[in-house]
């Protein structure tokens, strides 16, 4: 290795000033298009576009490769197996403790699919090159969105709705004398004149959603990154280092590094001077795995701190920062109750929050929350599909693997989301769920019936439904990654070397301050206790006898 | 024939080792049981501060004194004796209280008590390495890969002694022909001692 020609403290000064230099440019030139080539000026984007896959085949006329390389990503198979448990994960097959599973529910789920047309998993054609939707991701005129019904296709005619819900943005809605809210089709042709690079608002039209609702889900990803300041997020920030998403999850291929399914908790893979290594993403990647400054016994502590202790443990004290809370607890048990035969709601007077959904019963809902930790490894198992489950116990549906004594984990924080989830009572697995389908019978949303609902969610699977089903405690392990604050509010030494700090719970592991020796600090204390009850009769009996001889 | 007189026996560079090491030995006691969670009341990561920054003073203080002791033969102190040491003994448990005099008379060649000395030279052979040692181990735990609390208990037990042999020892102090008369020795470097005339300067 080059590398291995320098000392480490000037590989650092090499690194610092190439970062430095690397960081100048980048402010300069990232945010303004460098682009060689101008969409505006090709004749295949000339338009007008009926369709989204109309679009797409215009953009493969140039971009050959495109479609082929996001079909192999996750984005589009929506489909993972996992190297170390060889689980077969992915959205398409796991259980979650939100919305529950895709099956039977694609219409809705598969408005974050980055296709078009997923309305039914046996039929859709994982092939079919122009369904791949392009303009998702390269969109920057943030017109584009995918409507939240259509299987990954915008709206192609104005479409009237009533509820206070508007997927769109404010230029393509048209209120209406009625009330209602006419939203216009985004103009295809202007959109795919003006692609570009994937901004935070591209990825987090999906990702800040996901769960139903603006960091339903995450905790860490909420639409308040699109401009976050400093606070929530220190690289996000237009005020910080105004990074977008793609700047750490860096496309290769239109292939991401970073996986909730397989996390990089550790990485101590070689720093090259002004590079770093795009297939693997972690703070380590840029921050090295000595971040603190090497010139102060304080900064050096904190080094010694990186191999057992994840960056974002201390610097991410919480999340749902900036003023978007999290679900934390769903209880699925009580969905489907009706008052005089319609469904309602109840709101937190303070937050406005929904407390109760007819459609999907009891939350609770938090901000600047702090996070749970445990030891990780970076594997998630999950509960799969008629895995046998404990119903008396809390079900994990998924588990993150490590512990104190496996030198590859670190204490991480972890957004731990709690409900109640729909069970198989004879057959003790976890059942799938139909919630999504106006124009049926089964979907527990329009129809309010658990039985049809699980019968037809359980209808999409090989897996036999008794018919009888119950709710048990489940629980849901979210790392947090996001939302790192700045330097100056990580935590300090005392959050956890404490009796009473944030690791106060941590097993298996000792931490100065907050744990004691047991019978060391008994017998030390003691016969601290014995010298002195000694020293002081020795004076006692000086004084008295010293008295008597006068 | 020796009389008493009032003679420098602690010199400067002794005093001001003693006092120093006295200061950060406390301050190192207080510090690391805030760090050990033996007591709370201000803030830990400050008491870490602290805790290093004194423990790299007290080695550089001890790097000193050894140099000291041996270039100035003073180490010689420390020779243990068991000559006296039962007559020493049995002053502190029994003939101090009923008005005896001292057994050991202090002279400039020999200003410790064979108590003193053996006391001293474990302090100075055990305790003081072992939470040197230690000390050390414990900072730099993750280069050498060894059990945290494995370290971390040596230092611990370490400490627990170096607070005992201060209880002790400050009790000690008062028990000369006044309350007060070692501690102004031991400030002044003067004291009344055995000196044979040919040694008094």
């Amino acid at each position: 290795m080059v590398t291995g020609m320098f000392t480490r403290p000037v590989r650092l000064m090499c690194m610092i000033a190439s970062l430095l230099a690397l960081a100048s440019v980048a402010h300069a030139q990232m945010r303004e298009s460098d682009t060689t080539a101008d969409h505006s000026k090709f004749e295949a984007l000339k338009g007008p576009f009926e369709t989204g896959p109309d679009v797409t085949e215009a953009c493969l006329s140039c971009h050959t490769e495109a479609a082929e390389q996001v079909q192999q990503s996750i984005h589009w198979t929506w489909e993972y197996e996992h190297p170390t448990t060889g689980q077969k994960l992915g959205k398409r097959h796991v259980l979650n403790a939100f919305c529950g599973n895709v099956a039977s529910n694609e219409p809705r789920c598969t408005s974050c699919h980055a296709g078009y047309g997923w309305e039914d998993t046996e039929t859709f054609d994982f092939t079919a090159q122009n369904k791949v939707d392009c303009l998702a991701c390269h969109d920057t005129t943030g017109s584009y969105v995918k409507w939240p019904t259509e299987a990954g296709h915008p709206i192609y005619e104005p479409r009237d709705r009533k509820s206070a819900y508007r997927p769109y943005s404010e230029a393509l809605l048209q209120e209406n004398s009625d009330g209602s809210v006419t939203h216009m089709p985004p103009d295809l042709a202007q959109v795919a004149q003006k692609v570009g690079q994937p901004g935070r608002e591209n990825c987090g039209n999906c990702h800040f959603y996901g769960g139903g609702g603006d960091n339903v889900k995450h905790g860490d990803l909420s639409s308040v990154l699109v401009s976050p300041d400093r606070h929530v997020d220190v690289h996000m920030s237009p005020d910080g280092a105004n990074m977008v998403c793609t700047d750490c999850h860096t496309a290769h291929g239109h292939k991401w590094p970073g996986s909730r399914y397989l996390g990089t908790v550790k990485d101590s893979s070689a720093q090259m001077p002004g590079f770093r290594r795009s297939d693997v993403l972690s703070c380590q990647s840029c921050h090295s795995e000595t971040p603190h400054e090497m010139a102060s016994l304080e900064g050096l502590k904190l080094n010694d701190h990186t191999d057992r202790v994840a960056c974002q443990t201390c610097h991410i004290p919480e999340f749902a920062k900036g003023g978007v809370a999290t679900k934390t607890f769903w209880d699925w048990s009580t969905a489907g109750k009706l008052k005089d035969g319609k469904p309602y709601s109840v709101e937190d007077e303070e937050t406005g929050h929904h407390k109760y959904l007819s459609t999907k019963g009891d939350f609770e809902w938090e901000q600047d929350v702090v996070p749970t930790y445990e030891f990780w490894n970076g594997v998630v198992e999950y509960t799969l599909l008629g895995e046998r489950i404990d119903p008396d116990g809390v079900v994990g549906i998924n588990r993150i693997h490590g512990s104190a004594g496996d030198a590859d984990s670190v204490i991480y924080p972890f957004k731990r989301m709690t409900g109640r989830q729909a069970y198989d009572a004879v057959h003790e697995y976890l059942l799938l769920n139909n919630v999504y389908g106006p124009e049926g019978d089964t979907a527990l949303w329009t129809n309010f019936d658990w039985d049809k609902s699980l019968a037809a969610g359980m209808a999409e699977t090989d897996v036999p439904f008794s018919g009888e089903y119950a709710f048990a405690d489940t629980e849901m392990w979210w790392p947090t990654t996001h939302m790192v604050a700045p330097a100056s509010e990580a935590l300090d030494c005392q959050s956890c070397h404490a009796k009473d700090g944030r690791l106060a719970n941590l097993a298996g592991v000792y931490i100065p301050g907050r744990d004691g020796m047991g019978l060391t600090d008994r017998i030390g204390l003691l016969l601290l206790a014995l010298a002195l009850a000694g020293v002081l009769g020795h004076a006692t009996i000086r004084v008295i006898s010293a008295s008597r001889r006068k | 024939m020796a009389e008493k007189q009032y003679v420098k026996i602690f010199a400067r560079f002794e005093r001001f080792w003693h006092w120093t090491q006295a200061a950060l030995v406390l301050g190192l006691l207080v510090t690391g049981a805030r760090l050990h969670g033996l007591i709370g009341g201000f803030d830990w990561q400050a008491a870490f501060g602290l805790h290093l920054i004194m423990a790299g003073l007290i080695i550089v203080l001890w790097i000193f004194a050894i140099f000291w002791h041996f270039t100035t033969g003073q180490w010689q102190h420390y020779i243990p004796t068991f000559r006296n040491l039962r007559a020493v003994i049995r002053y502190y448990g029994w003939g101090i209280f009923t008005g005896e005099t001292h057994p050991a008379k202090p002279t400039i060649r020999r200003k410790h008590n064979p108590l003193q000395r053996l006391s001293y030279l474990f302090l100075k052979l055990v305790i003081n390495p072992a939470i040197w040692i230690t000390g050390i181990m414990y900072l730099t735990v993750n280069l050498t890969g060894l059990d945290l609390f494995t370290v971390a208990w040596t230092h611990v037990v370490a400490a627990y002694a170096m607070a005992i042999f201060v209880v002790i020892h400050v009790y000690m102090a008062t028990t000369g022909e006044t309350v007060s008369a070692y501690l102004r020795a031991m400030i002044t470097g003067y004291d009344w001692v055995a000196v044979d005339n040919d040694e008094a300067r």
